[in-house]
């Protein structure tokens, strides 16, 4: 399959927008624009695109709603928090691929008659955040941004906001609040932020990764981008893989590529010849997989049938020198630290669960620990405003339910086997 | 108070957005930078141009990790612990650097020159173990190279 997403990006001026031009950049920008925008909607309906940030919602669904609404302005805002650990799949594109992330959001302002984006850029990519800025000051001096896009009066603004380091603004509703001035704390549904987002606006948000399949999209029409990998969620998916393989690194692959194939064929199989002990799919929230579950396809409907989930598809590979109950220590550490304080179950859970885990690790477990973790994690499940908690109560559900042995182990001789 | 300089780019902000709470997050940013952390009078000065009121800015300035509270060192390291870090040997990194240079998380080093702050994932996990030094990545780490690295950073 061409590289769409990650097209052209190992040339050293790839984020220059003369080079981006070079290479067909921002053709299909006046090609959406000579549509009409319920048009637009419609090639994105056909494509069967679904949001690439983790929940894989379909894009003209979200898109619908919010063009709907009668309210003005609308605001589109990139999701550019690419927060979930394992996860550095929207790196190479705001870095070195930025005038396809900004060609995307042109094209999507237009479609949903916005006239103002913003990038919510996560704190931690401040390299990112001067190439976006220049980028996006070429596209404006190229007539690609502003008042008066390809000379057709069609009006679209994009700024830069740096977020500052908290996982949770990732989350819509709290990347919203967060572009307001507010501390990141998700909000209730409804309304949804579609009628209501920023500044009490209708508000689409999408991932970077989703903005930038537009241009390609829109360039070869949504038909033939719907034959693309999988027929339930086509399209080209970057799968980022780090741990212990033999080449970690993002991979541009056709939605729906087996987990097996992208750690054995395109990774190079584990590193050092060692053994599989276990894999999270798709970030760290995801549930992880044991090595006889890995056959599985790599997209939003196929993984929950597998037993997970295709998330943001941060593959994070593990082999036999890993102790999980330290991995899933880690894990509840993170979610402890970035859970908001909103709501309780959260708030509360992730520091209970974080401890009992701790004490497992260290050898100070005690019988009946493990069936705590699961009465706690089952308090704090499907009981959360938002996503954090669940993520975090399933990390700990799901390690349990296929590594129980090492988690007992732990607790009866007071030791880990594997960190000591 | 904020400089000429400052006063400028902090209005450039502004016209970003449509209200000037949502500058906020920004102008915590230039306020960080202007006074070394976010102390009362950096709180005082961003509070007055936007009209925020302090305990708004310091509610929502210390929700985020990466506003400062305390002097820092002249250079922030920014060293991460999470999963795919870890499992890479990223905790035997920490044990470096405290054991070389005296540097623990969330202090500084007495020459005030290193800050360290453990970080919750940098999106380098195809590289890990990885740090950012102030604005620069640094990736597939080990002791040596870090300490060529910090060598760098006076």
């Amino acid at each position: 399959m061409e590289k769409v997403l990650l097209k052209h990006i190992e040339h050293p001026i790839s984020a220059d927008i003369g080079e981006y031009m070079k290479t067909g950049g921002y053709q299909s920008l006046p090609k959406a624009i000579a549509m009409v925008p319920k048009d637009v909607i419609e090639e994105v309906k056909k494509a069967g695109l679904r949001g690439r940030g983790g929940a894989g919602f379909p894009v003209a669904m979200k898109w619908t709603f919010a063009s709907a609404d009668p309210k003005f302005p609308k605001y589109l805002l990139c999701n550019a928090d690419e927060g979930e650990p394992g996860t550095f799949k929207d790196r190479p594109i705001l870095e070195k691929n930025p005038h396809l992330l900004i060609e995307g959001m042109a094209i999507s302002g237009f479609a949903l008659s916005a006239e103002y984006g913003y990038i919510y850029l996560r704190g931690e990519y401040p390299a990112a955040k001067h190439i976006l800025e220049k980028a996006i000051a070429e596209a404006y001096e190229k007539g690609f941004l502003g008042d008066n896009i390809a000379g057709k009066g069609v009006k679209f603004h994009l700024a830069v906001h740096q977020g500052a380091g908290a996982y949770i603004c990732g989350e819509e509703t709290a990347l919203i609040e967060s572009l307001e001035g507010d501390k990141g704390q998700p909000r209730i549904k409804p309304p949804f932020p579609v009628n209501v987002g920023v500044f009490a606006k209708p508000t689409i948000v999408n991932n970077v990764e989703t903005l930038s399949n537009l241009p390609y999209l829109i360039g070869i029409g949504g038909e033939a981008y719907a034959k693309i990998g999988s027929p339930e969620c086509p399209g080209p998916k970057i799968y980022c893989v780090s741990g212990h393989v033999e080449r970690p690194g993002v991979y541009e692959l056709p939605m729906g590529t087996s987990l097996k194939d992208i750690i054995y064929t395109h990774c190079g199989g584990i590193k050092g010849g060692k053994k599989l002990k276990a894999v999270i799919p798709g970030g760290i929230s995801t549930p992880v997989l044991p090595p006889d579950k890995i056959d599985c396809p790599m997209d939003f409907v196929n993984m929950p049938k597998h037993g997970s989930m295709l998330g943001s598809g941060a593959v994070i590979v593990m082999d036999e020198t890993v102790c999980l109950v330290r991995v899933c220590y880690r894990a509840l550490k993170f979610f402890e630290h970035e859970s908001c304080g909103k709501c309780t179950p959260c708030r509360e859970g992730t520091g209970w669960l974080r401890k009992i885990l701790g004490r497992i690790e260290n050898g100070e477990g005690m019988e009946g620990d493990v069936d705590l973790l699961l009465s706690v994690s089952g308090n704090v499940l499907g009981k959360t405003f938002c996503p954090l908690g669940d993520g975090a109560a399933s990390v700990v559900q799901n390690f349990i339910k296929h590594f129980r042995p090492e988690f007992e182990d732990h607790i009866r001789n007071k030791t880990c086997k594997v960190s000591g | 108070m904020f400089n000429e300089n400052a006063m400028k780019e902090l209005e450039e902000i502004r016209l970003k957005y449509p209200n000037a709470r949502a500058a906020l997050l920004p102008a915590l940013y230039v306020a960080q930078r202007e006074f070394g952390w976010l102390s009362p009078e950096a709180y005082g000065a961003v509070s007055d141009l936007l009209g925020v009121p302090k305990a708004i800015a310091r509610g929502v300035g210390t929700f985020y990790a990466m506003y400062k509270h305390k002097p820092a060192g002249r250079n922030i390291v920014q060293l991460c612990t999470n999963v795919s870090c870890m499992i890479l040997g990223a905790e035997r990194l920490v044990d470096f650097l405290k054991n070389k240079y005296g540097l623990e998380a969330g202090g500084t080093t007495q020459d005030g020159r290193f800050s360290l702050v453990i970080m919750e994932c940098i999106g380098a996990c195809g590289t890990a173990p990885a740090m950012l030094v102030n604005d620069d990545f640094f990736e597939n780490l080990t002791e040596k190279y870090i300490e060529e690295i910090l060598e760098r950073y006076k």
